[in-house]
């Protein structure tokens, strides 16, 4: 009904000027018309879909947001908190040492960025760029790593911990993970694709080998850096597995571990878990909305070699 | 001006200061103490009695024997392959319906491709404690089920809704995902294809079958192999909707979560959960060889 009367709308208005009729036509990316039921097909399709990815969150964040008098469980639901309050933000922070655990989170996830960036940077150079004895062996190592389910191995990676005196640190979360075997193939292939031309005409100028990585290979680079460090930081900042069977001091939880935490403990405070929730997720979705261009491409690059 | 032996030497001396290896050792260092030796020793503790305190001593195949009669470990079998029968068909049909439908540029898409991929981004933990929510007793789901006068489902509390629930939690939160995966495939199946079938007379279910899904064949392959591997791994899902016991008597329990129940703890069984490990890597073997087969039997 609307989209009949919308379009009847339109139609004088492009009478009056015909040129602009042209440019509000509505096509596809070849260029080629779309018919308007289509089109209206598609979005309401479009929004259904919306209504089910989005429309979780968003209920969490309005239960987060519904004061201790509100009923959150009315049958029909009532969408929007009737008055919104920040209260629950408050009671999760002094149930459980909330912002302690968002920032040994951060701490992790940035710890993760770094040591994926440098240490797949290195590598990767050196499985694509050096000649010596053993490469091969080397990028070999790489691709079995990758291979290894980790799931599998968490119980001898937690003995290795034990071992090594760092069960139940923070050092101990990082590690595992800390430079990954696809990331250091991501660089490689990234290296490879680069012209090796330039860095010959460096090698001739005299330029070393750390001098050509760099400031001739890594600026090259930049994007499969990109994509590597937003994987990290996601890849830390949502690990549950690892952190849940390395830490045992309730001091030292991740944010993951902590909402587990508060779920098992506070189960039937709903107000007060979906608080916990959205302070987890909202870093993520910022930085998704900022960087979504690298997250794709880690899609597509990741899904390829893994 | 320089001799040929002298630039020999130069471009010795340039290498030396960094040396190949120096570029490759952290990274081989990492992955060789943490993947690849706990790997090793997972296989080699499967074949001891391990425990977390206790060196244990070689047992040979008595692990695996003790498996055959360990009803929890069947109850875990049973799970996790359910989850890959339950979750692949969806992980694979799925997303592919949605990168046809988000493919057009047609005006705000890119909005509707960003969010469809947002449970991505979120960490497991927040999404099974969000669903754990909608699908509670009193939760949205059930409020707006009474509401149009079907009445409330215990989503949570039947073990085999439970684990229902958790596959289509997991099948929400990859879709985004293959989505992206899809979308290149698609990209790249020339429109010529399409036409043609189109000025023959094909509808649109038919352009599907005969157009879409053979171009994209090998990225659903892909797609079936990831998703398979993924889905017979499952443990944060269940975990967070049954409980660490998988439920009561823990009907609900995955293999990894009995991996990660059997070998932690003081008193933990290292060796016991080992060869449980090793059941899950040769059944995700298994799992990858058979869509490559299947891959290929279509081929034939």
């Amino acid at each position: 009904m609307s989209i009949a009367e919308k379009s009847r709308e339109t139609v004088p208005a492009a009478v009056d000027v015909p040129r602009r009729r042209r440019g509000k036509r509505v096509t596809d990316e070849h260029g080629k018309h779309v018919r308007v039921w289509e089109l209206a097909l598609r979005y309401l399709l479009l929004l259904a879909v919306l209504a089910l990815t989005v429309g979780p969150f968003l209920w969490q964040l309005s239960t987060s947001l519904k004061g201790p008098t509100e009923d959150i469980f009315s049958s029909p639901p009532k969408f929007l908190p009737g008055e919104p309050t920040l209260h629950n933000y408050d009671r999760v922070a002094q149930t459980i040492p909330v912002w302690d655990y968002a920032f040994n989170s951060l701490k992790v996830a940035t710890a993760n960025v770094v040591t994926n960036c440098v240490g797949a940077a290195l590598a990767g150079y050196a499985l694509a760029r050096l000649r010596y004895r053993g490469r091969k062996v080397a990028t070999l190592v790489f691709i079995l790593a990758m291979l290894v389910p980790v799931e599998g191995i968490i119980i001898a990676q937690f003995t290795t911990m034990r071992e090594l005196g760092l069960n139940n640190t923070l050092i101990g979360v990082v590690l595992p993970g800390c430079i990954g075997a696809m990331n250091v193939l991501l660089m490689r292939n990234a290296f490879l694709n680069l012209p090796y031309e330039i860095e010959e005409a460096a090698f001739v100028d005299g330029a070393n080998t750390w001098q050509r990585f760099l400031r001739i290979a890594l600026p090259s680079v930049k994007g499969t850096l990109a994509v590597v460090a937003i994987f990290a930081f996601m890849g830390a900042w949502d690990d549950f597995l690892w952190p849940l069977i390395v830490l045992s001091d309730p001091d030292k939880f991740t944010l993951t571990i902590g909402l587990n935490y508060l779920h098992g403990t506070f189960a039937n405070d709903e107000r007060l878990v979906a608080a916990g929730t959205i302070i987890a997720v909202a870093p993520l979705i910022a930085l998704f909305a900022c960087l979504q261009r690298y997250f794709f491409r880690g899609v597509g690059e990741g899904a390829v070699k893994g | 001006m320089t001799s040929p032996s002298s630039t020999t030497a130069a471009r010795v001396r340039r290498q030396l200061p960094t040396s190949p290896w120096l570029f490759a050792a952290p990274g081989l260092l990492v992955v060789g103490i943490f993947i690849l030796y706990p790997f090793v020793s997972t296989v080699v503790n499967a074949f001891t009695d391990r425990r977390t305190l206790i060196p244990g001593e070689f047992v040979g195949l008595a692990n695996f024997r003790e498996l055959l009669h360990d009803e929890m470990f069947w109850i875990g079998l049973r799970n996790s392959t359910l989850y890959v029968v339950g979750v692949v068909p969806a992980l694979v049909l799925l997303p592919l319906l949605l990168a046809l439908l988000v493919q057009k540029n047609i005006p705000g898409i890119a909005f509707f491709r960003s969010a469809f991929y947002t449970p991505v981004v979120a960490s497991i933990v927040v999404v099974g404690l969000i669903w754990v929510w909608l699908l509670d007793e009193r939760g949205l789901v059930n409020s707006l089920l009474e509401a149009i006068g079907v009445g409330r489902v215990g989503f949570l509390s039947d073990q085999w809704l439970l684990l229902g629930s958790a596959m289509a939690v997991t099948v929400w939160k990859g879709l985004g995902y293959y989505m992206i995966i899809y979308l290149a495939a698609l990209a790249n199946v020339p429109r010529e294809l399409h036409e043609a079938a189109a000025v023959d007379g094909a509808g649109a279910v038919r352009r599907f079958l005969t157009v879409t899904v053979p171009a994209v064949r090998s990225t659903m392959v892909l797609v079936g192999a990831l998703s398979s591997v993924a889905a017979f791994k499952v443990f944060s899902e269940v975990y967070l909707m049954a409980g660490p016991d998988g439920g009561p008597a823990g009907e609900d329990t995955t293999l990894v979560m009995l991996v990660q129940r059997t070998g932690t703890g003081l008193t933990g069984r290292v060796g016991y959960a080992s060869a449980i490990s090793v059941v899950v890597f040769v059944v995700t073997v298994a799992l990858m060889l058979l869509v490559l087969r299947a891959d290929r039997k279509e081929d034939a």
